[in-house]
């Protein structure tokens, strides 16, 4: 009886991969103010170097998440003068291009595509890996250009694999790899809570970004179905007199 | 009741009904309207593009004139000279409209002898009030034509001072428009707003 | 005195006279409307008809004032839409209307075709309806498929290129066909523009159209009813049928309650759930489009869901063609395969009931397959129920004609 080895590297990633797997959820509460406003400081200041939004405005955003035009100019405009203007990053198209590999795509939208758990567990799913030219992978998107822009805040992390020995019939085996969470290797500025809340806030922003008309829409559906449910009402009586006398 | 009664409430009430059907739908046609209506109005982008413009003047000579764009609209900035001041006063009889008394044309603070903030400099759009052709400079002062210097419009013929004042006998019927703007530092004009702040 | 008051009095009457000389309007309207006898006993399944004019003449206007502001160049499409939602005023409204009206087109076209299917609405003496209605169907399905291109996201490019791509299965002009449609060696600015002429211009006109002469064919022949009964073969001494009740106002109020229902439906959706999980606008499609990278997941909207489970289910690029365009276009021949004596389903017997069930659940289990993934297990079950779909069709010739009916009524079945 042979036994023939067969080791399958299949790093099956449990909790947070792309192609359907389980990703935790990021919470996010729309409502919440002062979590947009935190989110967009948070974009601002790590995102924006790279990521543009172009299909949004700073007025847009001022008047939704009540910060004055003094207030955007102060804190959220780097590079842009009036408040009329698009969120443009800082780093040339062309050049992130060539020095990344691939353009980093503009965010306007991102959550729309995705999803924001998504988002949530891409920014909270990078790892230490030494074969990667920026030194760290991702359990969302493996293989990203991205390096770990918010490493001084979350810190390094470790991917961690189980190892499952399964033996066939024939005598042959496969080992196969399962995520099994992560261990920290370097702290950051900010506890595990403290970048969740962080990301949270900033996945939060980029939701409301993706649709900024999202809650005047609810608002104003609330008062178109019951004006027609007073139409309904109306329309239901005069149907039953016109039919009253029909036999 | 009798059968003639049972009737006529019947035909009351159909009737309010069907006035209520109808006044209910026509107040929700009249409110869906609204937005296909509104989304005709200049939007965020075309506001933003519409923004007011800042155009630096310090460079600019006596007797000079710059032009620039403003909301896809020519506006002409003209540094006036002494000469081109003291011919203002001029020609007034041959004016259509000497005190700028039709208010459209230009903001209250341009009410005034010189149509501008400041004397020396005039701010007007480029735009011929006949049918919208740019009019040309025609600076040049020739007393034998009775001409201290103006505007000049090739397409029929209008001319105005060079306070943009239209003369009499030319197609034109009112003086060029002065757009709002106000001297955000005495080098700089922002033209599209005549209040405080960004 | 009188001459006076017949002249002074009716100044209206005069104007409409005046009109009436030179045009046929109340005649028009009597003969349509106010005339017009339809049965007393229509059900809830008899409001489909008018809500697809009222979703007709939402994605009419709707479309219009998008047209003003969508750019159709493949540089600018995408960001035209998102400057639809965000710059233009109310344009996030008028867009979700139209998306969400896209697919309420589809939802009622549907029911409204199943109504015909119910209540045997196709058979003589109105196939002729029955046709032009299948036409219509097939140029909303094209008006569907260009219009999806126009946003130019990931779904709209990905999607359009393997749809296009199937017509190269054609032996022999396939592949020239193929860049026939595309106008270019890949999908690119130039088919945006075209299928946006389509989109905007040729489709709805034929749409137009055909709805006219659809709506003149049924009023030619009279509307059907629950019980299949032709209600002009029992009139009344006045000439009007007994169990018929004029269009105006008795059918004209009863839709208008239908309408406000569906608006309700369709108010819940354009103003709370727009995206409908993916199904009315897909997740893919706030990508803008990137020709090479193709979608992890590439499905067409769900409504042509059921014939792309069809297609998939074939092991062969040029029969699953075949068989994917005569899925589309069998229900045309419904008039002729249905031998059934009587009309209405109230008075059939159990084959048919059970044909039809298995044909609904069929319908409603390949749209559910078209919309996933292409695993064995799936491709396995969508072959079974597409088995089931073309022997709903092909077998019907000899089930109707042996199956048990029951007498049909004279008189319709109407309750208060």
């Amino acid at each position: 009886m042979t036994i023939a080895i067969a080791a399958l590297f299949v790093a099956v990633q449990g909790s947070a991969a792309g192609g359907g797997a389980e990703l935790e959820s990021a919470d996010i509460d729309p409502g919440n103010i002062s979590s947009l406003q935190r989110g967009a400081r948070n974009f601002m200041n790590y995102c924006s170097g790279c990521h543009s939004a172009q299909y949004v405005r700073f007025n847009t955003i001022g008047k939704y998440l009540e910060l004055s035009d003094e207030q955007l100019v102060d804190n959220l405009m780097f590079n842009a003068e009036k408040t009329y203007e698009t969120i443009q990053a800082s780093m040339p198209a062309k050049d992130a291009a060539r020095w990344y590999g691939t353009a980093p795509p503009d965010m306007s939208l991102m959550a729309r595509a995705k999803g924001a758990d998504y988002i949530y567990n891409f920014l909270k799913g990078f790892y230490l890996d030494a074969d990667s030219p920026t030194g760290v992978d991702n359990t969302v998107l493996a293989g990203t250009s991205m390096p770990h822009v918010l490493w001084e805040l979350q810190g390094y992390q470790n991917a961690l694999y189980s190892e499952h020995v399964e033996t066939h019939d024939d005598g042959s085996t496969t080992i196969t790899y399962e995520f099994a969470g992560f261990e920290h290797a370097t702290t950051g500025l900010l506890d595990a809570e403290e970048y969740d809340d962080f990301v949270r806030d900033t996945v939060n922003f980029l939701a409301y970004i993706s649709e900024p008309i999202r809650s005047e829409r609810r608002k104003l559906g609330v008062w178109v179905l019951m004006y027609l449910i007073v139409f309904w009402v109306i329309a239901v009586m005069l149907k039953k007199q016109i039919w009253k006398d029909v036999k | 009741m009798s059968e003639d009664d049972v009737d006529r409430i019947d035909r009351n009430r159909r009737h309010f009904l069907t006035v209520a059907t109808v006044v209910t739908g026509a107040v929700g046609a009249g409110f869906a309207a609204i937005p296909f209506l509104s989304s005709l109005q200049p939007s965020a982008r075309a506001q933003a593009l519409g923004a007011p413009v800042e155009v630096p003047i310090g460079s600019l000579e006596p007797g000079e004139m710059i032009r620039v764009l403003w909301r896809g609209r020519l506006v002409f900035i003209l540094r006036r000279d002494e000469g081109m001041l003291a011919h203002l006063r001029e020609s007034l009889d041959n004016l259509r409209d000497p005190d700028s008394e039709v208010a459209e044309q230009q903001p209250d603070y341009a009410a005034n002898e010189t149509r501008s903030v400041k004397p020396e400099y005039l701010v007007v759009e480029g735009s011929c009030t006949h049918l919208g052709c740019a009019p040309l400079e025609d600076f040049e002062v020739r007393p034998s034509e009775n001409w201290g210097g103006g505007f000049f419009c090739p397409c029929h013929g209008s001319k105005f001072d060079l306070a943009g004042r239209v003369f009499k006998g030319v197609p034109a019927p009112t003086n060029l428009r002065v757009p709002p703007y106000r001297f955000v530092r005495d080098d700089l004009i922002l033209i599209g707003q005549d209040t405080g702040a960004a | 005195m009188a001459r006076i008051e017949a002249e002074v009095g009716k100044p209206q009457g005069g104007l409409m006279k005046w009109i009436d000389d030179r045009f046929p309007f109340t005649e028009t309207m009597k003969a349509h409307i106010t005339e017009y006898y339809a049965a007393k006993s229509f059900n809830w399944w008899y409001v489909f008809g008018v809500l697809a004019m009222v979703v007709l003449v939402i994605q009419l206007v709707t479309g219009i004032f998008l047209t003003m502001n969508y750019k159709p160049s493949a540089t600018e499409a995408f960001a035209s839409v998102e400057y639809i939602m965000r710059d233009v005023e109310w344009g996030w409204l008028i867009r979700y209307m139209h998306s969400t009206g896209a697919s309420f087109f589809f939802i009622v076209v549907y029911l409204h075709m199943f109504r015909a299917m119910l209540y045997g609405s196709y058979k003589k003496p109105r196939e002729l309806i029955w046709i032009i209605g299948m036409l219509i169907f097939f140029v909303l399905m094209a008006e569907g498929f260009a219009g999806y291109l126009l946003p130019w996201g990931q779904m709209s490019y990905w999607g359009a290129q393997v749809i296009i791509s199937l017509f190269g299965a054609i032996p022999g002009i396939g592949d020239a066909l193929v860049e026939f449609i595309r106008g270019d060696y890949s999908i690119s600015d130039i088919t945006l523009n075209r299928f946006f002429a389509l989109h905007v211009i040729v489709l709805p006109l034929s749409l137009i159209g055909l709805i006219f002469v659809h709506i003149v064919a049924l009023h030619h022949v009279g509307s059907n009813n629950p019980d299949g009964i032709e209600i002009k073969e029992h009139k009344g001494p006045d000439g009007i049928p007994l169990d018929g009740v004029p269009f105006h106002p008795h059918h004209t109020t009863k839709d208008l309650v239908g309408i406000i229902v569906f608006l309700m439906l369709f108010t819940g959706v354009v103003f709370f759930a727009p995206e409908m999980g993916g199904m009315f606008l897909e997740h893919a499609n706030f990508e803008p489009a990137n020709m090479t990278a193709t979608p992890e997941h590439i499905a067409p909207v769900w409504y042509y869901t059921p014939y792309y489970a069809i297609l998939r289910a074939v092991p062969s690029k040029l029969w699953g063609f075949i068989l994917f365009a005569i899925a589309v276009v069998l229900p045309l021949f419904l008039p002729w395969l249905d031998r059934a004596r009587v009309r209405s389903i109230r008075y059939r017997g159990w084959m048919y009931k059970t044909a039809l069930t298995i044909f609904v659940i069929s319908f409603v289990a390949l749209g559910y397959l078209g919309l996933q993934a292409a695993t064995d297990a799936n491709v396995m079950a969508a072959r079974f129920f597409s088995v089931l779909y073309f022997m709903f069709f092909l077998l019907m010739p000899y089930y109707t004609a042996i199956d048990k009916t029951k007498p049909v009524p004279d008189r319709v079945k109407y309750h208060e």
